[in-house]
């Protein structure tokens, strides 16, 4: 068990109580045994590691809905090591594990692995979400009862869509059954076959095959009449487009149990940062254009969006290094999810507490985890961090294995300092 | 030819993105002389001596290829030709790797088409050597839209205010972007022709006027460029049938006749005749530009490499 932890004289936020004010925590036993202003140096029991805050923030960990490793059958991109360095220097404490791996998680043995390997490496919690259909391959339902029972949080088959009508209504019926939650890629498959980037005036200058919008929000449309006529739990991830945070708008608006994320090369991006065919750009769904991520920015805003995850997915050189057309989608984000996302708040767009809600609490309840927010008794899963202190993207920064970012050279305000996980010191910024 | 100041200084053509009238203007003079020069018995200059010219080919394009081996030689470089069948990229060797591996043999001259956009340029990136894109994927094919410039300038005198139809599948021809840019920016019209399914999204974008009409398309057309379906594309998933095509698109002496009396047409090859062109329209010999259009692209083909090679030649 690890030492008693005291952090003094931080800005404590908490979004799911709305606490923003200047104080101190004591962490007992790896859980949160006492927070803010009556908390001082005079309650360390011997033994503490006492932490001056200084003034920074101290807030919840990040809790990351979709992080992608390459653990087992691509160690060569990101190994649980790595990518947990990673997540825990971005400050996110929790993360949702990806099941597009090789042989996917659709097993529960696979997802027992998943928690085995995340246990000895003991740095952020990792929660394995387990594919929907068999193999990925959108034909017959894997066994999503054994999966949950086995620790699986939720299902998806990754960036994959589930195509076949029939089989979504099925799985969300069953899964209503083990109130399991589906995660479904947006993407209408025939609509987007063979498309490389965002369809649009830069695909057509480029001569690149294009994914239009529209693809999205068919998708959408159709999983929400599914959800009306199945029941079950939908979430909607990587949302990249206006009609489809109007479609979901609408739907949450007819009180259909929906929930969403977008992430933050979405909400600070465009099909621009393609020009010169720069595959760092290259991700699915692809980078749109400036009045889709407006609407975004607006959904997050008013609520329709209800998370920001990272979607992190490491890529080596060998599969970026390639003519775009021919190039891997996605990018990494662990370390650039929290300060990526602070241009919201720089930029006047949102309250400190209202992004971090989208981080933290937000996340946390969409998976029921028993994480994201400040409370006598849970976890001390906590982030230190400064949000005006920048820092600049560079490849030899980055913790991943891999060093897709599509980030690479941007400087950022927000720096995390500390990270700990049940009271565990697992990352310290270098001073 | 006069060596010249530079007035094109450019280290690849990888495109016509980016250039300016001008070096457009500069690059149809230098191919004007060569016109005359390969008309000659004795055609070979030693401009390019002791140079060697790599014809790197990812998709086989017999005229092409021809086209640059021909420029190159006559121009008195040494030629090689690379042809790199897709299945040896799939194995295994990048883009980047080939690249790597040319370096090594010192190449002046690097002449490459690959079946992706923006192949050539990720290419280009990693040699030392000057490097020409002779097509990448759907994106551009430079010297086709300087040759049907020459072509043009040739025929009609100019190219500033001539109205310019391309017709056919414009969504997938690098042939038709390269085209756009080089007329718009010479301050040619141009109208692109096709069926909703073979124009790419937001072509407007591109600065043209969309039509799907062939004979509203073709009104008052002083140059009619067909472009080539290819096979593949004509059963059934973008248009229904060759004989459908064919009936709405195809180009006849009827369809003709919407256009200028003494409207020009062209075609970068190979035709399909009887799919986007009859065949006595392609050989009426007081319309069709076809055969000018290759005696074109050797000239201009020329004209790059000289070109390309001047501050090589220059630093000697």
């Amino acid at each position: 068990m690890s030492r008693p932890l005291l952090v003094l004289d931080a800005r404590l936020l908490d979004p799911a109580s709305g606490l923003d004010r200047r104080g101190g925590l004591l962490a007992i036993g790896g859980r949160i045994a006492e927070f803010g202003p009556q908390v001082t140096g005079a309650l360390a029991p011997s033994g503490t590691q006492v932490v001056d805050a200084r003034g920074a923030c101290l807030a919840p960990g990040l809790v990351d809905l979709r992080v992608g490793f390459g653990e087992p059958g691509a160690e060569h991109k990101e190994r649980f090591e790595s990518g947990g360095r990673a997540a825990v220097a971005g400050g996110i404490t929790s993360l949702a594990l990806l099941p597009d791996t090789d042989p996917p998680i659709d097993d529960p043995a696979m997802v027992e692995f998943v928690a085995r390997r995340a246990r000895q490496v003991k740095l952020a919690k990792v929660y394995p979400m387990a594919a929907v259909t068999r193999g990925l391959a959108g034909r017959e339902l894997a066994e999503l009862g054994l999966l949950k029972a086995a620790g699986a949080v939720a299902f998806t088959d990754g960036f994959a869509a589930v195509a076949d009508a029939r089989l979504m209504r099925r799985a969300l019926a069953y899964a209503s059954m083990i109130d399991g939650l589906l995660v479904q890629h947006p993407e209408e498959p025939t609509l987007a076959a063979g498309g490389a980037m965002n369809e649009g005036p830069v695909a057509t200058r480029l001569g690149l095959p294009g994914i239009p919008a529209a693809a999205e929000v068919v998708m959408v449309e159709r999983d929400l009449r599914l959800l009306e006529l199945a029941g079950g739990r939908l979430h909607v991830a990587h949302l990249t487009t206006a009609a489809a945070v109007a479609a979901i708008r609408a739907a949450k608006a007819r009180g259909l149990a929906v929930t969403c994320d977008t992430t933050p090369h979405h909400l600070l991006l465009t099909e621009a940062e393609v020009e010169g065919y720069r595959t760092f750009a290259k991700v699915s769904p692809p980078l749109r254009g400036e009045a889709d991520r407006l609407a975004l920015i607006e959904g997050l805003v008013d609520g329709t969006i209800d998370a920001i995850a990272s979607d992190h997915r490491p890529q080596d050189q060998d599969s970026k290094r390639l003519p775009f057309g021919q190039a891997a989608f996605g990018v990494v984000g662990l370390q650039t999810l929290l300060a990526a996302s602070l241009e919201l708040v720089h930029t006047g767009r949102m309250g400190l507490l209202e992004l971090l809600r989208k981080l933290t609490a937000a996340p946390a309840a969409i998976l029921g985890l028993e994480a994201g927010r400040l409370q006598r008794g849970v976890p001390a899963d906590l982030v230190l961090f400064d949000p005006d202190a920048a820092w600049t993207v560079t490849e030899k920064g980055l913790l991943s294995l891999a060093k897709n970012t599509a980030f690479e050279g941007r400087t950022f305000r927000g720096r995390v300092l500390r990270t700990w996980v049940d009271g565990r010191c697992v990352f310290e910024a270098e001073p | 030819m006069a060596t010249g100041e530079l007035r094109f200084e450019r280290q690849h053509l990888l495109g016509i993105e980016g250039l300016e009238a001008r070096e457009i203007e500069y690059l149809l003079d230098l191919a004007d002389g060569f016109v005359e020069l390969n008309r000659q018995s004795e055609k070979k200059l030693q401009l390019l001596r002791g140079r060697t010219l790599v014809n790197l080919f990812f998709e086989p394009s017999t005229r092409t290829q021809t086209s640059f081996e021909l420029a190159g030689k006559r121009l008195g470089a040494d030629v090689v030709n690379m042809a790199v069948a897709r299945s040896s990229v799939v194995k295994g060797e990048t883009l980047i790797d080939t690249a790597m591996t040319l370096n090594a043999m010192h190449p002046d001259l690097l002449v490459v088409r690959h079946h992706e956009s923006g192949a050539v340029a990720l290419l280009a990136r990693h040699v030392r050597c000057a490097v020409v894109n002779a097509g990448d994927g759907a994106h551009e094919h430079p010297t086709q839209a300087l040759l049907d410039a020459l072509t043009i300038r040739r025929r009609k005198g100019r190219i500033a205010g001539l109205t310019v139809a391309i017709c056919g599948d414009i969504l997938h021809s690098r042939v038709a972007r390269s085209n756009i840019l080089l007329l718009r920016t010479m301050g040619a019209r141009v109208r692109v022709v096709a069926p909703p399914t073979l124009l790419p999204a937001a072509v407007e974008s591109l600065g043209v006027e969309a039509v799907t009409d062939m004979r509203r398309g073709l009104e008052d057309a002083d140059i009619v460029m067909m472009l080539r379906l290819q096979s593949e594309r004509m059963q059934g998933s973008l248009v229904p049938s060759v004989r459908e095509y064919f009936h709405f698109f195809g180009l006849t002496h009827d369809k003709l006749r919407a256009a200028r009396p003494d409207a020009m047409i062209m075609h970068p090859g190979p035709m399909n005749r009887g799919v986007e062109i009859d065949g006595p329209v392609a050989d009426d010999i007081n319309r069709s530009a076809i055969l000018d259009q290759v005696e074109m692209g050797v000239a201009v083909r020329m004209a790059v490499l000289d070109a390309l090679t001047r501050r090589l030649r220059a630093n000697r």
